[in-house]
């Protein structure tokens, strides 16, 4: 039991198997997740296990899809949609953003809307420009709508339930990168939501990621104990509501700050972070710093794509070059 | 369906529900809704009203006929234009027009204003500020509905029927037999532009066969051919017989918005629309039906103290107060 790994897709699953079995309010719909369980094999079986009044596939329409769960979130189901890759968001985007997120506040509290829209994100997958994109950053900036994201097998079980039993709208994002990846089961049975992790512990830096950067951040991390540089590794789990003071806490001891995003520099999560980091920990700071993604879209050929994300090498490359410390030697 | 509606009110007048005195109840609505919007644009003229306001005046038998075939347990959603659709389905005079004077006392204490007024308590799921958002809320709603034996209803405007959203949902409400009733007020004008000149295929009930659904086009200026299509769309509904689509063709005595004096429409239009008031054209029939003049008049008074009543009430109510009032982003 103890060494018995947990994948990253199994945890979405089980997480979601077991919020419909736990709650009769939640209900999970979305195109070819039903009968034929998700492009990326995240959701099957569980129309045979719940049926079709709980699990259903639904009409190529995102943006009914998201209608049809703010209405019935607002009258007494839980909805958890799949709108299949997150670059899908922009079609839904009236219902989730002037629907969803403003309910509890306008109505005056007289109802939340609580609902789950999950997504695979991300590039790496040689999908272009129209699958690879992360829409975190797009909704962050929306008051009354939570935006969080795993980067473990663990944490995705135990976030996705957490924000199905949310009261709140929930945007969740799966990094299609981590699919794949294994690790060790939960220890909990839920993860908090708007609560970031220092998943390495280290006295040097601060490394920020989200999502699959974290991975890359760690990796990095594992490169630079080589050089005699202690790597912190904080993953931000969240970017709205974002978790500043675990980051700010973190920096009070390095002194040293790298933000690493899959995503633009300019409109960002991890600008918006330097940003609140500064401001509020000016006095702690020696270096901060972003590496982020070129301002293109995600491109196809695998050289182009490559070289367009932040990887490992590079994210420990930038590190040492501003911490003045030399490159590992290669013989 | 034979005979005129004066007709066919003479004949069914024994039937549950079409007794002269439940129209003569649904009148005393029509009138509340006309009476409050005359209130509404009074007291933005004095500013006491913010912003900008959608009138509905002239379209009244549309929300009364429909919401008269529904439960208060049933769900609504309305739009912009939405102060009929709310006082219809029964949203207290007064907590709206507190709501719309921006006062603690409003039916979202404030935090609405005119356009995306939302009253759970009487099923109202909210009036969308964005043309067509009410087509997706009231599908929703009629995805819990359908579990729960409920019916949701969509009120939206012609302009709507050229969103996403219309398309999107009314496919969506067919393939699942949803209990819905799509209810399109077309008073010929998406905001300052004439329908027909933006809208293919000449009526827009029609679109409803694409997706193999019921649909009925009707003078939406007549209570009651609003309620019998209602009734039977709704029936359909609550039976497990799917969606219906109601094009219920209507006009507005105001213009689109608060700014908007209307002289894009021509004015032997206006002046035909206007003989076909809703409000005229309900009480002459109600006289044909036996409805005595005092009975009608009394019942009018009724309407003008409560809505006088109310006005006085909400002006006198407090504004939110920011360091008490300002509310959460999230419920915890």
């Amino acid at each position: 039991m103890s060494d018995e790994q947990l994948e990253f897709r199994r945890a979405i699953r089980d997480a979601l198997d077991e919020e419909i079995e736990r709650d009769p309010s939640v209900v999970f719909f979305g195109e070819d997740v039903a009968a034929a369980g998700g492009v990326f094999m995240t959701t099957p079986g569980l129309q045979e296990k719940h049926g079709h009044e709980r699990v259903f596939d639904t009409p190529i329409s995102e943006l009914a899809m998201a209608g049809a769960a703010f209405g019935a979130a607002v009258t007494g189901l839980r909805p958890v949609i799949e709108i299949m890759f997150g670059d899908f968001m922009a079609l839904p985007m009236d219902s989730l953003v002037n629907q969803s997120a403003k309910f509890w506040y306008v109505s005056n509290e007289q109802a939340s809307v609580p609902l789950v829209v999950r997504s695979a994100v991300g590039a790496g997958g040689r999908f272009g420009a129209m699958h690879s994109q992360i829409h975190g950053t797009w909704f962050q900036g929306i008051p009354g709508i939570k935006v969080v994201g795993p980067s473990s097998p663990a944490d995705a079980k135990g976030l996705l339930k957490s924000a199905i039993r949310d009261d709140n709208p929930v945007i969740f994002l799966e990094h299609k990168r981590l699919y794949s990846v294994k690790g060790p089961p939960p220890t909990e049975e839920t993860v908090p939501l708007g609560k970031a992790a220092v998943v390495r512990e280290g006295g040097d830096i601060t490394i920020v990621s989200a999502l699959r950067g974290v991975r890359d951040s760690l990796e990095a991390a594992e490169q630079l104990a080589g050089d005699g540089i202690d790597a912190e590794v904080v993953d931000i789990r969240s970017l709205r509501p974002l978790d500043h003071e675990t980051v700010l806490e973190s920096v009070a001891k390095t002194n040293r700050v790298l933000l690493v995003e899959e995503g633009t520099r300019v409109g960002g999560w991890a600008a918006n972070l330097l940003g609140i980091i500064t401001a509020e920990g000016l006095e702690e700071l020696d270096d901060a710093w972003i590496v982020a993604t070129e301002d293109t879209p995600a491109p196809y050929s695998p050289t182009l794509e490559d070289a367009w994300l932040p990887a490992a090498a590079e994210l420990a490359a930038a590190v040492r070059e501003r911490l003045g410390v030399a490159a590992p030697s290669r013989s | 369906m034979a005979g005129t509606q004066t007709e066919r009110a003479h004949e069914r007048q024994d039937q549950p529900g079409e007794s002269p005195a439940e129209y003569l109840e649904r009148y005393g609505r029509m009138r509340l809704i006309r009476r409050f919007e005359e209130e509404i644009q009074r007291l933005f003229l004095k500013g006491e009203v913010h912003g900008t306001t959608h009138l509905s005046a002239g379209q009244e038998a549309v929300p009364v006929g429909i919401c008269s075939a529904l439960g208060p347990d049933d769900y609504v959603a309305g739009t912009y234009r939405g102060h009929g659709h709310a006082l219809a389905k029964g949203t207290e005079p007064e907590a709206l027009a507190a709501e719309m004077l921006g006062r603690a006392t409003g039916v979202c204490g404030g935090r609405a204003g005119s356009m995306n007024v939302i009253d759970l308590a009487h099923g109202l799921v909210g009036c969308f500020g964005i043309v067509g958002g009410s087509i997706a809320a009231a599908t929703g709603a009629a995805v819990s509905a359908q579990r729960q034996g409920k019916v949701a209803v969509a009120f939206f405007g012609d302009g709507a029927s050229n969103q996403g959203y219309f398309h999107e949902c009314l496919n969506w409400a067919q393939v699942y037999d949803l209990p819905v009733v799509y209810v399109c007020e077309n008073n010929f004008y998406g905001e300052f532009t004439p329908m027909a000149s933006v809208t293919a295929g000449g009526e827009i009930g029609i679109r409803a066969a694409s997706f193999g659904m019921q649909s009925q086009v009707l003078d939406g200026n007549d209570l009651w051919a609003v309620r019998e299509a209602a009734v039977e769309a709704v029936g359909r509904a609550r039976a497990g017989e799917g969606p219906t689509l109601l094009e219920c063709q209507t006009y507005r005595h105001y213009g689109h918005s608060k700014s908007d004096p209307a002289k894009y429409r021509p004015p032997d239009e206006v002046d035909r629309w206007l003989a076909r008031d809703p409000l005229e054209l309900a009480r002459a029939r109600l006289l044909d039906l036996g409805v005595h003049n005092e009975a009608l008049a009394a019942k009018e008074a009724e309407i003008d103290a409560r809505m006088d009543r109310a006005v006085e009430n909400a002006l006198a109510a407090p504004y939110p107060d920011p360091a008490e009032d300002a509310g959460s982003e999230f419920k915890e």
